[in-house]
């Protein structure tokens, strides 16, 4: 047997919301796995569609765009 | 703390006291005794390692004794300055003479046996004093156990206990036997409310909420079938957004008993403890709690008479400094202010408020002097280092055990080594410390570093100290990036240890790959209209205007109805019994005849453009004239109005009013209310319902207030209260007290059990279920009084014009609820009185204060730097102006040019419009429109990286 599937999530977090959501999700020690990476964006507008058609065709198993 | 102690401005004396003000405003010599540190603060690094070896352990006080710490210490992780103390007290070396193994291990020679007191002069023209509070010690009483039985903890102790940076790093246990605790019993009020012989007298506003909050924190670290009990008397949740937190409580199975317990035994063994109290139908309950904590109130800090002695200022009855409704930060000595809960029991917010408003008003005070003795921060010129190669530093954050308690922070450091471009990388303590700031500095220009990645907390909070960092060693501050392996990682992750780690690398790798093709961002300036609009004519508006022009600045005033003054006209007196016409009449008087300030009436906002530092608006008066208006700066102070009850024969019966309505008709001491045998009250009219699910937090003092009025006309009258719960909240409880001594008689009804009303000929009938008797009471009123619920008023358009945020019950939100209460969602605009949220004389004129001290931060300045994370064009750029429409601040234009052959076409954005929100670059299908700081190209390295696990 191997390992168990631990999938790649790419996040696109908005500074002004999920991002700072997941600063609050921190300060209030809400556990949650660690398989969503996130990226930092301005404005949940700002992800471009290329990025995401991007990272799925690169190995992304999803991308989660919150904002 | 950290900007305070980068902050050019202001010097922060340690160890210290004053024993002596002498002068008065605006020239005072004030003398501070500094105890010796032991330790120099220039060598010491905060490695920590005379802590590690110092043999000495005492109980260690910031933990509430509950864990120990060291002869040689710091009091916690995040102390300013980070530098570590010698406490002489409890030193082998001081008090027996040998040891001093600190001074062995000491790697920088820190150490210094030899330090002494010191005394020194500082030469100031104004005082604010800001001591604080100290929590009640209940170990005066003796029934509740405290001090007894082992189980029985303060709120302070369990505060630390709950703490995941506490001493049990957030795994609760009883500490008779280490087990977790399942049932835990919360009693309010201890200390607080009270006039027995230890006790205070005032409520101490603040433990209903924390006791909340504790339960709600509990039931997250315990499992599902622990359960959490409140013993009170009250519920005060009277705060904005306080109510929805207490229902929550109650809906995740918290549970409230309304009943005072009278006895605490010791549990079995000596595990737990034992509460019995006095049931609702009078029979005697007992029930086996695993632990209880006590609701420990406020009290002045235990020096408080000592520094009102050597400040020479007065106390009041309670030994809080004295202040007065219309100057809430003012002490009884000019010059002196008072910021915080020194002037009474706060919780955070009305804190932070009441600071900002001293720090206005000594700066109304010391305004002629303004900006003489400032210093400016200068940087040294950047360098540019865009064309090379990137050179890059790392630098990950321990957080204490914040991050290395979970994260593995040597193996990402090592890891961060193999990334390329990176040429150092060191793992530190606290990476934001003062001290870390100077050797990342050091180590940028030793080994020529041109761009630098941080792991450690959110880049939220800290991204603009370690830019300032950069720009200290000479590089531009965008060539940073944070990597966020606290907030987002190891505080989140703290069950799988070894994938935390690895998500920390791939965090740094990322941090890595987005800083290697970043360049340097300069802002652009604009200058600053230093001149503020305060909008609304009540006591808050007219408090902030005041204020500005005090400080120099030209301010209009608009109001829309036909004169000055607000709610104030229609109040008898302020929460703390002063009159309040001659006041108000005086303050509307300076208003009118400042030259400083244009008042105009009838007058609304029609148009609002711009941003911070340049609003331009439109103002519209009855009569159809407009006038143009520019500013820097606005505070919005539209008050509130009382709302019309719908219940209780409201507007069907002429003996039923409102507070308002009554105090009018009582003003003149009618005959019909002096005859008047009975008046009865209902409370929480129109609040704390569905329709409104908040306190209009004013309302039960008012009551109290008109109900002592009504006994001390004439003693012989009857005064009932029907209400949920009395919120006299600080030193209004004194209110209540002399109330019920009057013979004021309390009933009190739940959301379900509210009181019936009819009329009966002369009479007005209110029945309700006594919960003292358990049976029905008839009152026969010749009055009914509804205290009905404060609303906000006239913000909808203005939240239009201005696209500021409001929150669910139609009140202004504030950009912090607790550390910037008085800044606006939108940058320049701030907000005062009730319109953001329901409040007395007293706050709503702090608050007013505040306001005009947080906005003379931006008018002190001639100009302004704009945030450089803005859109910019690209040669890519073909003018199709996909992008134009979808710019939701309009900062983008289509403009023609002349190109080689052709007219040609392309945008142009306008950056003082553009806020960087990118919906332009993600619309561009060629990438002719990117963001600073956020390009395809970063992001997309961001997302390559993600995907190229290590
Ligand atoms: C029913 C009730 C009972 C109270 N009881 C007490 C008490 O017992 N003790 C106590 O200390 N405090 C009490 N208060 C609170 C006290 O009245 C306020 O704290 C104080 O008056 C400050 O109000 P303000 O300036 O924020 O708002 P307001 O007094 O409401 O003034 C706001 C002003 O703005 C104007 N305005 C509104 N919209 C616009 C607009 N769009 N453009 C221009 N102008 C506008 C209004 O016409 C008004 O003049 C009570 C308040 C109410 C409503
Ligand atoms: S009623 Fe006042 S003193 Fe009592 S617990 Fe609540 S806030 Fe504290
Ligand atoms: S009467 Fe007013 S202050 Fe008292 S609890 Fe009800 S809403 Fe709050």
């Amino acid at each position: 047997m191997g390992q168990s599937f631990e999938p790649v999530i790419v996040g696109f977090l908005c500074n002004w919301c999920a991002y700072a959501g997941g600063d609050l999700a921190g300060v209030s020690r809400i556990q949650y796995p660690p398989n969503m990476k996130a990226v930092r964006v301005m404005c949940s507008g700002m992800v471009h569609p290329e990025l995401i058609v991007k990272a799925l065709a690169r190995g992304a198993d999803g991308v989660l765009v919150m904002g | 703390m950290v900007e305070c102690g980068r902050h050019l401005n202001i010097e922060i004396h340690t160890l210290s006291e004053i024993t002596e003000v002498a002068g008065s405003v605006g020239n005072y010599t004030v003398t501070v005794k500094q105890k010796p540190r032991f330790v120099d603060m220039d060598k010491c690094i905060a490695c920590g390692l005379c802590a590690e070896k110092c043999p000495k352990k005492v109980a260690d006080e910031f933990n509430m004794g509950i864990s120990k710490r060291k002869a040689v210490y710091i009091q916690y992780g995040q102390t300013v300055p980070l530098k570590y103390a010698i406490d002489d007290s409890s030193c082998l070396y001081f008090q027996k003479g040998k040891c001093r193994a600190c001074e062995k291990f000491c790697p920088t020679g820190a150490i210094n046996f030899e330090d002494v007191e010191t005394t020194k002069t500082i030469l100031t023209g104004a005082v604010i004093l800001s001591p604080g509070h100290v929590p009640f010690n209940p170990g005066k009483y003796d029934y509740t156990g405290y001090g007894r039985i082992p189980d029985v903890v303060t709120s302070m102790e369990y505060e630390r206990m709950l703490s995941a940076g506490g001493p049990l790093m957030g795994h609760l246990a009883k500490p008779s036997d280490n087990q977790e605790p399942l049932s835990i019993a919360w009693l309010q009020c201890v200390g607080s409310r009270s006039i027995s012989r230890h006790d205070r007298s005032y409520c101490s506003s603040v433990c209903c909420m924390y006791a909340i909050k504790q339960c709600l924190v509990t039931a997250d670290h315990l499992p599902s079938h622990a359960t959490q009990t409140v013993f009170y008397m009250d519920i005060r949740s009277h705060g904005k957004n306080f109510d929805r937190y207490y229902e929550d409580a109650a809906e995740k199975g918290v549970r409230f008993i309304r009943e005072r317990p009278h006895t605490f035994d010791p549990g079995p063994n000596g595990s737990g403890v034992s509460i019995t109290w006095m049931d609702k139908d009078g029979g005697k309950r007992t029930e086996l709690f695993d632990m209880a904590v006590m609701s420990v109130g406020m009290e002045p800090p235990s020096d408080a008479e000592k520094l009102s002695k050597i400040a020479a200022i007065d106390l009041d009855q309670w030994g809080f400094a004295r202040t007065d409704s219309f100057s809430p930060s003012q002490s009884s000595r000019k010059g002196i202010c008072i910021g915080g809960s020194f002037s009474g029991p706060m919780a955070i917010p009305r804190s932070v408020t009441q600071a900002s408003s001293a720090a206005c008003k000594v700066s109304m005070e010391l305004a002629s002097a303004k900006g003489t003795l400032t210093k400016e921060r200068t940087y040294p010129e950047e360098r540019d280092v865009d064309q090379g190669e990137p050179r890059i530093g790392v630098f990950v954050c321990s957080c204490g055990m914040n991050i290395a308690g979970v994260v593995d922070v040597k193996a990402v450091a090592e890891y961060a080594k193999t990334l390329p471009d990176v040429v150092f990388v060191e793992n530190n303590l606290f990476t934001c410390s003062t001290d870390t700031q100077v050797i990342i500095g050091g180590k940028v220009k030793e080994l020529n570093l041109n761009r630098v990645v941080i792991a450690a907390c959110t880049p939220r909070t800290h991204e603009p100290l370690f830019q300032e960092t950069l720009k200290d060693a000479g590089l531009n501050g965008y060539l940073m990036e944070m990597a966020n392996i606290r907030n987002h990682n190891a505080w989140v992750h703290k069950n799988t240890p070894e994938m935390a780690t690895q998500k920390a690398k791939d965090q740094v790798r990322m941090a890595v790959a987005k800083v290697a093709l970043a360049s340097s961002l300069r802002s652009q300036s604009v200058p600053v209209t230093q001149k503020a609009l305060v909008i609304g004519g009540g006591l808050s508006g007219m408090t902030a205007a005041l204020g500005f022009s005090e400080l120099g600045y030209d301010t209009v005033l608009i109001e829309k109805s036909d004169q000055l003054g607000g709610n104030a006209h229609y109040l008898e007196k302020t929460a703390d019994g002063q009159t309040l016409r001659p006041a108000l009449e005086q303050m509307i008087a300076d208003v009118e005849n400042n030259a400083r300030i244009t008042v105009m009436k009838k007058a609304t906002l029609a148009e609002a453009k711009g941003s911070v530092g340049n609003f331009t608006g439109l103002i519209q008066t009855e009569e159809n004239a407009r006038t143009d208006v520019s500013f820097g700066v606005a505070v919005v102070a539209t008050g509130g109005r009382e709302t019309k009850p719908s219940e209780y024969m409201y507007g069907s019966d002429p003996g039923v009013f409102t507070h308002l309505e009554f105090d009018a008709f009582t003003a003149g001491k009618s005959d019909a209310v002096l005859k008047a045998e009975c008046v009865a009250f209902i409370q929480c009219v129109g609040s704390r319902n569905k329709e409104r699910p908040y306190c209009s937090r004013v309302c039960c003092t008012h009551t109290v207030k008109k109900a002592i009025a009504l006994k001390e006309m004439d003693p012989e009258k009857q005064v009932f209260v029907f209400y949920r719960d009395i919120r006299t909240y600080g030193v209004f409880e004194t209110w209540y007290h002399k109330a019920r001594q009057l013979g004021v008689i309390f009933i009190q009804y739940d959301s379900d059990t509210k009181p019936d009303v009819r009329r009966e000929d002369a009479k007005i009938v209110v029945t309700a279920t006594d919960p003292i008797l358990q049976q029905p009471v008839a009152i026969y009123a010749d009055y009914l009084v509804l205290a009905s619920a404060i609303e906000s008023s006239g913000i909808s358009g203005l939240s239009q014009l201005f696209k500021f945020s409001v929150d669910e019950d139609g009140f202004i939100n504030e950009a912090h609820p607790k550390l910037r209460p008085v800044d606006m969602s939108v940058d320049g605009l701030f907000v005062a009185g009730l319109c953001h949220y329901p409040k007395p004389v007293d706050e709503s004129i702090a608050q007013a204060m505040a306001a005009v001290s947080r906005a003379g931060v931006l008018l002190a300045k001639t100009e302004m730097k704009l945030n450089p994370i803005t859109s910019f064009v690209t040669d890519r750029c073909d003018g199709c102006a996909l992008c134009v429409d979808v710019c939701p601040y309009h900062a983008i234009r289509l403009v023609e040019y002349q190109g080689h052959a052709s007219m040609q076409k392309r945008i142009e954005t306008d950056t003082a419009l553009c806020k960087g929100c990118g919906i332009c670059a993600a619309t561009c299908p060629k990438g002719g429109v990117q963001v600073h700081g956020f390009t395809l190209d970063q992001l997309m390295a961001q997302v390559d990286a993600v995907l190229k696990a290590s």
